[in-house]
């Protein structure tokens, strides 16, 4: 479903600000695969998910999406392909327009926009079911504008979002970093019922080591722009935090380091 | 007193007509979020088209047609400049109001004046009669927020609002932003354009600094609108229909305010002053709020 191929990107090139921020990835997923991405700060996560999106162009490599090369296609026209989710909860909707006016331009993700009326009645009632399974009663204000809502509901509604046009691959970067514990949790759950659901392909980058091997099929770790250590199947299953704070330690010859990181 | 009475009516009139030029403002200031400049070009623009095109023998009606494209390619031209040439808007607006500076010389073939006598062309509207101009404004400013209307409820509308909005969550959901501005800009000036050509058709001349100062009428007229009926004007019409009503009246006030003896030569100051204030207010009621809240975290 997805295969980077040594991808490099260092930003502010020949400036003294110059960072290598991805050294050479290397990263194929398979249909239904659901990876988690943990590493210290700055190691190249966020990057990573960015290069894929088309955020910015990479220095060198491929990113193919399904089949399709992507590597040269600038950000919107990929997101035909990628349901996305910010760690800033403001950053996944617009925040002066209603809830169902951000549905309607989720669910037209990747078509083409005309002048059809931006929203059915049928639509209407979908977005209700939809919101409904969110159980945080938004489905009773679809036209209340989403910047009254909270953290946690805005970033459940961005969830929904990413997910209501199926994508290849939904993408998720600390999506649960901003909230409380208790809405992270919450957020967290619709994020595995969705991607289960769904059969979708995802990857989730978080701080939370527990998560990191509680949830997905897949786990990698990233150091210094690469990935330096990559799991599935039986053996991520038995990880304990323990073993991947020591795994790190073994392969990079640092201690692990990250201001958010919660390793129990 | 009495003469204040009797000059209402021109100032309802023209306050129309720029209130139209407003809905232009209000497109990119409001939806698309930049400031765009283009407008003080763009309004003369209009105006001298329509002088033009009435002068080689056309219908006031096909000549306001070409006065709204000719504006829409202004808009374009600032558009280009922004998305394609990284210039940020409201640079990109000052160079194309400068080209634009040129280019209506040469529409006007280098004369900083021509005039459009009511007399000798059939006009839609003449500040000679003031109900007439009325009507004819209004009717303009009614189907414009019309199509406006229906057009932002659209699913290409729609996208616009969110590239003003969050442009990051508007390529995450596939949108071209760069593509949305270009259309609000376009837009923008091609309503500010057909607003000069009704404000030169009024006024019954066009000049080449006809539209100094658009920019700040427009707002102007965009914030008054907003702070006097922000509250009870929800609906996307109605807030266009406030930047109408708005226009009105600023021109309404400057009559006042020239009446009461303001140097008529000063008024681009003062108008300058108002929108400065006006623009300053919701910054300093943050600023009070937050500083509410800090000291009473303490
Ligand atoms: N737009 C940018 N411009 C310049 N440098 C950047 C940019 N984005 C990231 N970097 C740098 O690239 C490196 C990798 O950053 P990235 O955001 O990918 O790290 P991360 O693994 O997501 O870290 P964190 O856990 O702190 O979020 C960092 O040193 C960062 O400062
Ligand atoms: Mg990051």
């Amino acid at each position: 479903m997805l295969q980077v191929k040594g991808v490099y990107k260092t930003f502010n090139k020949g400036t003294v600000n110059e960072k290598r921020a991805l050294n050479g990835v290397d990263l194929t997923l398979s249909e239904g695969d659901f990876v988690t991405i943990i590493g210290g700060n700055g190691a190249g996560k966020s990057t990573l998910l960015n290069s894929i999106c088309g955020v910015f162009p990479v220095d060198k490599g491929s990113i193919t999406i399904d089949g399709t090369d992507v590597t040269k296609l600038p950000e919107h026209k990929r997101a035909k392909y990628l349901g996305r989710v910010f760690q800033d909860p403001m950053m996944g909707t617009a925040a002066d327009m209603w809830i169902e006016e951000n549905m309607s331009l989720a669910y037209r993700r990747g078509k083409r926009r005309g002048l059809k009326w931006a929203i059915t009645g049928k639509e209407r009632s979908q977005y209700r079911y939809m919101l409904s399974q969110l159980g945080l009663g938004l489905e009773n204000r679809l036209s209340s504008k989403v910047g009254l809502l909270s953290g946690g509901q805005r970033q459940a509604l961005t969830l929904l979002m990413a997910v209501m046009q199926k994508p290849k691959l939904l993408l998720l970067d600390e999506h649960t970093a901003a909230l409380d514990p208790k809405t992270a949790e919450t957020v967290l759950n619709l994020s595995d019922k969705f991607i289960a659901e769904g059969k979708l392909t995802a990857m989730m980058i978080t701080h939370n080591m527990k998560d990191a091997i509680t949830h997905g099929n897949r786990l990698i770790m990233m150091h210094e722009g690469r990935i330096i250590y990559n799991v599935s199947g039986e053996e991520k299953k038995k990880l304990t935090v323990d073993d991947l704070l020591k795994k790190f330690a073994d392969l990079s010859g640092e201690e692990f380091a990250n201001d958010r990181a919660l390793l129990n | 007193m009495l003469s204040f009475f009797a000059s209402m009516p021109g100032a309802v009139a023209q306050g129309i007509i720029w209130g139209i030029m407003a809905i232009g403002v209000y497109l990119t200031f409001r939806i698309l979020d930049v400031a765009d400049l283009t407008v003080d070009g763009s309004m003369a623009t209009g105006g001298a088209t329509m002088v033009v095109c009435m002068m080689s023998g056309m219908n006031a009606g096909v000549a306001m047609l070409i006065a709204f494209a000719a504006g829409c390619a202004a808009g374009f031209v600032t558009g280009i400049f922004h998305t394609k040439f990284g210039i940020p808007a409201i640079l990109a607006g000052i160079l194309t109001q400068l080209i634009l500076y040129s280019v209506n010389l040469r529409i006007m073939s280098q004369s900083a004046n021509l005039p459009l006598s009511v007399d000798k062309y059939q006009l839609l509207l003449s500040l000679r009669n003031l109900p007439q101009a009325i009507v004819v404004a209004s009717v303009f400013a009614a189907v414009i927020i019309a199509l406006l209307y229906w057009f932002f409820g659209t699913e290409m509308g729609h996208s616009l609002r969110a590239t003003g909005c969050n442009q990051n969550m508007a390529k995450a959901n596939g949108i071209n932003t760069d593509t949305n501005k270009i259309i609000g800009l376009v837009l923008s000036n091609g309503i500010v354009a057909l607003s000069g050509s009704l404000l030169s058709q009024y006024q019954g001349f066009a000049d080449i600094n006809m539209g100094r100062g658009a920019i700040v009428i427009g707002l102007a007229a965009v914030i008054i609108g907003e702070v006097l009926l922000g509250k009870i004007f929800k609906n996307f019409a109605l807030k266009l229909v406030a930047a109408v009503v708005g226009g009105i009246i600023y021109y309404i006030v400057i009559t006042l305010v020239l009446r009461a003896g303001l140097n008529a030569n000063d008024l681009k100051m003062f108008s300058a002053l108002v929108v400065a204030v006006f623009l300053g207010i919701p910054y300093w009621k943050r600023k009070i709020a937050e500083g509410r809240t800090e000291k009473g975290d303490a």
